[in-house]
Parts: structure tokens; C-alpha cells; sequence
């Protein structure tokens, strides 16, 4: 009855894992040699299907970034030939040279990593002291704080981005990185609230047996707190990197000209700009350009960030 | 227990001061940049204010006016019927897990693909999205045409232009909810289906009565986030149709907010109605917060 499951629901269906598990209880069950043959078969060829299903769900994915990647490399005219050539032909590189000076991607590139760099290497460090203080030291109202910052969350940016911008006009940062960089110095509560989690299973006899050998607490930060959070401190640093990288509602609000914009305003004004004289290999590109720091930083890192992504949905 | 406590009083206060320091610059900028900012933007949506000159008192004026406002109903709306694409991406994404949840091979590599537009600037996948929907040339309508059906221009007809932007954040959302429920079914102990199994329960039995119950915190925990996230969607809105689409069909809450206060002034009006999607945003956070127990930490 099971196999029969295994061979005939399409893996689409929801309940297409099923009967994975249903053939796998038939290795185990009381039956004959026949069973366990039919039931392997079963499995096999429910492999076969899902693997063609998710396939084809692949294909879809990875098509509009295939297509970026393909358009990128046309001519200006190539674009519009039907039907379309999903290889183009001639392959114009030239795109990817055209773009650094048909705007400020280079300078957006930079302002982008200067906030992105500064946010993320400072911001961790604080918010990485104030986790170990909120996980493994005493304190008044310890909680009550902890609960505080932690409500900060429930608030959506754009509820607070009018006086935020008001504030920073009123220093004249407006037009400067400044506005992007300074508040993210003071740490993310997210990172705060992953790394104090993660210390909790920490023991606090490694902390105590440091003091009474009369470290002081920032060297327990450094030299115990430090490495033992490391791999949760890495995986949230990659997220909150990609996310700064990504952001632009809050680019857009501060910056104005193009010296000072972030790469993500950048591309969005490509956009505005070229598709005006349907340049749109030009757009690809630079969008192509923009996609690729973080593609290689997930490629390479995509374990630790999976398994982060993973464990905070179980734990959320 | 009291006796410890004064006999280590002098370490204790040391411990205390040290843990200050270390909490104080999350609590500043706590203050500064969350704290006194929401203060300021209850008090402004009672005001009128051009973000230059003094605000001026004006009671609830912002507020009333705000539910005569056809463009702020319209943004409303707009935003609401959006997130239509929330079920339908957690019912995909729950298929993909499931698929992705046998033991076989490529299964990793599938992860990656699927999860690739999760992590993608959605800048550059809203550019890229718009160019799929060009009427004309888009990668969509060559899809639609090989089945034989002429496309419409996407983003420019007011019957299209919602779904199309459903469609994007769809497929942009799958791969982190997929991700989510498959580190659900990991965690569904196989004794339940064996269990199930022995006593006969088909495959559907199993999937309704184990799997479905099993994986309800993340479905709860992604309604919820997704509900959070697809209230302040602006990214896309704002590259993809520039002006609010065609007949301000795609205009989001935040597109409208942001256009009222940095493009036409309205800072106290624009207050209001960011005050009020705070509102919201608070009151579903809130339920989840209270409603889910597996949100719940321990505080020692």
C-alpha cells in the first residue's frame, strides 16, 4: 500500500516525504525479500521524480539570474531578437567595462563596503560584549534591559525613520555615510540576542574559574567568551553583512549625490537612467556586478549561514 | 543565600560595573535611534510639520484625515492584498522541504539554488524582475508564449501589476520558508510514522495528523514574520513602478509614507500614518510573542 504511495504521488504533492519514510519502515517491517525489493525500487523511482520536480522548480529559480547574466552579455540590439538567444551571440564583454564609467558603481562599491565593513566589525564587538554581560554577569535590572532592547524589534524602521532623519539633518550628516554607519556601531539586538543564547550553553564555571585567577572581565571576553562564540558570532556577522550590503530604503532617504551613494542606489539608478535609451545590457551588468560580492560570500560560507538561518526559525 | 551576597558585595559591584559598560552602548543606541525617534514620531503625527519649520499642534487632525485619504486607503489596500503570495509561498516552500527531506542525492544542491534569491540585493532582483516583465521582450511572456499565451505588459496594467509583484516575492521568499520547515521535518521524530505506519495510517493520515501539527511553530513563526515583512515592502514598489504603478495600483504604506514625507513635506501627516503601521507591525509581534511557546526564552 505504501509503495504503491511511493510510485504514484507525484513529489509536489505535500505528501511526498512520506512515503520516503514509509519505504524506508518497509526495510525495516516483517516482510519478505520481494517486499523489500519492490519498496527499494519505489524509493528509487520516487527519488527519480522528485529529483526531475525539483529540477524543473530549479530551472525557474535560477532562470531571471541566468537571464540577468545572459542580457548582460548582448549587444544593445541583441536584446530585442526573437526569438530570444539565451546565449548571446557575439558574447560583449565590453558591457563590464562600459559600466564603470557610465556610473558611479565604482564609488558606489566603496561607500557600500566602507558601511557594511564598519557597521559589522564594530557593531559585533559591542553587540558581542553586551551578550556575554547579559548571558554570563550579574547586574541590576539585567532583564528589564534586555526585555527593552528586545521590544526595539517590534518597531518597524519605517515608524522611525522620519525623526531619524530629522535628527541626523539637524547635525548635518544628511548627504554623508554617516547616518548609514553611526547607529549600527551601537550593536544589533538580533546578533545580542543570538549570542546571549548561544553562551547559555556555555558553562559558568569557566567564567568564575577565570576570576579567581584574576582575569579581568574584558580578558574573559577576549580570551574564553570570544573563541566559544565564534562560529554563532561568524554566521551572524555573513547575515548582518549581506543585510547592510542589501539595505535601501535608508540609503535612499540620506543620500543625494552620486559620489556619496551606496551601491544598491547605485544600480537603482542605472535602472532609472538607461532604461530611457533601453541600454539594458548596461542595467544587467551593473545589477550583475551588485548580486556577485554576495553570491561568493554564500557560496562560500553557505553551511555556517544554512545551519544559522535553520536554528533561528526553530528557535523563533 | 543573603550571607554570600554580602560577604562578595565589593566583587559583585565590580561585576556590575563591568556588565554596565558592556550593555550601556546597545542601550544608548537604543535611546537614541529607537527610543526617542518613536517618541518624536507620536508627537509629530499630531502635528503639522514640514520638517523645517516648528511643528504645529493639530490634535488628531493627521488621523482623521488619514481615513478620507483615497491614496492612503488605496496604499493600504494595495499592501494587504499582497500578501495573498504569503499561503501560497509557505504551501510551495512546505512541498519543496518535503521533497527536499528524502534521502537522496543533490539535495544540497538544491538547498543553494532555492535559497539563492533569499540572499540576492532585492535592488538588483526587482531591476532584473522588471526587465522579466517587460511586455514586449520579458523572459515571462517568452515563457507564456511557448505555451501559445500572449503576456500582458505586466507592470503597467492595473489588472497585473499586484500579481506580479506576488509573483517576485514569492519566488524570492521560497527559499528561506522552504529552509525553515526542513529543519522542522529534520526535527519530527521517525518513530511517530513508523508508529503511524504500523497502525495503518496512509500517507495523507501521516502527513495531516504528524507532519502538518509537527512543523505549526514555523508555520506560525513565517505567517507572522512574512506578515511583518510584507507590511513595509518599499524596494521593489519603488524600482519597479516608479510613480505607484498604473492608477497608484502597486503603491505600498511605506512607498506612501516615504513619498509624503521626502518628496512632498508632509512630515506630521506622514508621522501619522507610519505611527499606525507601527501599530500594526506591534499588535502582530505582539500576538506572536504571546500566542507561540516556543518563543519563549528562559531568563535566569
Amino acid at each position: 500500500m505504501s509503495a504503491q504511495n511511493v510510485i504514484t504521488t507525484p513529489p509536489l504533492e505535500p505528501a511526498a516525504a512520506i512515503p520516503g519514510g514509509a519505504g524506508r519502515q518497509d526495510k525495516s517491517g516483517p516482510r519478505g525479500v520481494k517486499g523489500q525489493r519492490s519498496a527499494k525500487d519505489g524509493l528509487r523511482l520516487g527519488n527519480i521524480l522528485t529529483t526531475l520536480v525539483l529540477s524543473v522548480g530549479a530551472i525557474i529559480m535560477i532562470a531571471p539570474l541566468a537571464w540577468t547574466f545572459s542580457t548582460s552579455l548582448k549587444t544593445k540590439d541583441g536584446v530585442f531578437e526573437l526569438p530570444p538567444q539565451w546565449i548571446p551571440d557575439p558574447f560583449v564583454w565590453e558591457n563590464y567595462a562600459r559600466i564603470w564609467t557610465a556610473g558611479p558603481l565604482l564609488s558606489g562599491i566603496q561607500n557600500s563596503l566602507i558601511v557594511a565593513c564598519s557597521v559589522t566589525i564594530i557593531g559585533s564587538l559591542t553587540s558581542a560584549l553586551a551578550a556575554f554581560a547579559f548571558a554570563k554577569m550579574r547586574m541590576p535590572f539585567k532583564n528589564v534591559m534586555f526585555l527593552g532592547l528586545l521590544s526595539g524589534l517590534m518597531i518597524p524602521f519605517p515608524t522611525l525613520m522620519i525623526p531619524q532623519f530629522t535628527i541626523f539633518a539637524s547635525i548635518g550628516w544628511v548627504d554623508t555615510l554617516l547616518p548609514l554607519i553611526v547607529p549600527g556601531l551601537f550593536g544589533n539586538i538580533i546578533m545580542i540576542f543570538f549570542l546571549r543564547q548561544f553562551l547559555n550553553s556555555v558553562p559558568d564555571s569557566i567564567v568564575e574559574a577565570a576570576r579567581i585567577d584574576g582575569a579581568s572581565y574584558l580578558q574573559i571576553f577576549w580570551t574564553l567568551i570570544m573563541p566559544a562564540i565564534r562560529p554563532a558570532l561568524a554566521a551572524q556577522f555573513i547575515l548582518w553583512f549581506m543585510a547592510v550590503w542589501n539595505d535601501y530604503l535608508a540609503p535612499i532617504i540620506y543620500l543625494n549625490s552620486p559620489g556619496t551613494q551606496t551601491l544598491q542606489l547605485v544600480i537603482a539608478n542605472f535602472n532609472a537612467q538607461y532604461a530611457i535609451q533601453t541600454d539594458y545590457p548596461l542595467i544587467m551588468a551593473a545589477s550583475f556586478i551588485a548580486l556577485l560580492p554576495v553570491l561568493i560570500v554564500f557560496i562560500v560560507f553557505q553551511r555556517q549561514i544554512i545551519e544559522s538561518i535553520a536554528l533561528s526559525g526553530s528557535k523563533g | 543565600m543573603s550571607t554570600t551576597i554580602t560577604r562578595r558585595s565589593r566583587l559583585h559591584r565590580k561585576e556590575h560595573q563591568a556588565a554596565l559598560v558592556f550593555v550601556a552602548i546597545p542601550v544608548i543606541g537604543f535611546l537614541l535611534f529607537t527610543l526617542f525617534p518613536l517618541i518624536f514620531s507620536v508627537y509629530a503625527s499630531f502635528t503639522n510639520w514640514n520638517g523645517i519649520s516648528a511643528p504645529v499642534f493639530k490634535g488628531l487632525d493627521n488621523y482623521i484625515k488619514m481615513f478620507g485619504d483615497r491614496y492612503f486607503l488605496k496604499s493600504l489596500w494595495n499592501t494587504i492584498y499582497m500578501m495573498i503570495g504569503i499561503p501560497v509561498g509557505l504551501v510551495i516552500s512546505l512541498a519543496l522541504a518535503l521533497a527536499m527531506n528524502r534521502k537522496m542525492r543533490g539535495t544540497t544542491f538544491f538547498r543553494t539554488v532555492y535559497y539563492l534569491p533569499v540572499i540576492s540585493s532585492i535592488a538588483a532582483v526587482a531591476i532584473l524582475w522588471q526587465w522579466a516583465f517587460n511586455g514586449d521582450f520579458g523572459l515571462i511572456n517568452q515563457g507564456l508564449g511557448l505555451l501559445g499565451i500572449e503576456g500582458p505588459n505586466w507592470l503597467q496594467d492595473t489588472a497585473t501589476v499586484k500579481p506580479a509583484l506576488i509573483i517576485m516575492a514569492v519566488w524570492k521568499g521560497l527559499g528561506y520558508s522552504m529552509l525553515l520547515y526542513l529543519a522542522a521535518l529534520q526535527s519530527v521524530p521517525r518513530y511517530l510514522y513508523e508508529a503511524a505506519a504500523l497502525d495503518g495510517a496512509t500517507a495523507w493520515q501521516q502527513f495531516r495528523h504528524i507532519t502538518i501539527p509537527m512543523v505549526r511553530p514555523v508555520t506560525f513563526f513565517l505567517i507572522v514574520t512574512s506578515i511583518i515583512g510584507g507590511s513595509q515592502i518599499f524596494v521593489e514598489i519603488n524600482i519597479m513602478t516608479p510613480t505607484g504603478g498604473p492608477e497608484f495600483e502597486s503603491a505600498s504604506i511605506v512607498w506612501y509614507i516615504w513619498q509624503k514625507a521626502f518628496d512632498n513635506l508632509q512630515m506630521g501627516y506622514a508621522s501619522a500614518m507610519s505611527v499606525v503601521l507601527g501599530l500594526l507591525v506591534f499588535m502582530i509581534t505582539f500576538i506572536q510573542f504571546r500566542l507561540n511557546r516556543r518563543n519563549q526564552f528562559s531568563i535566569d
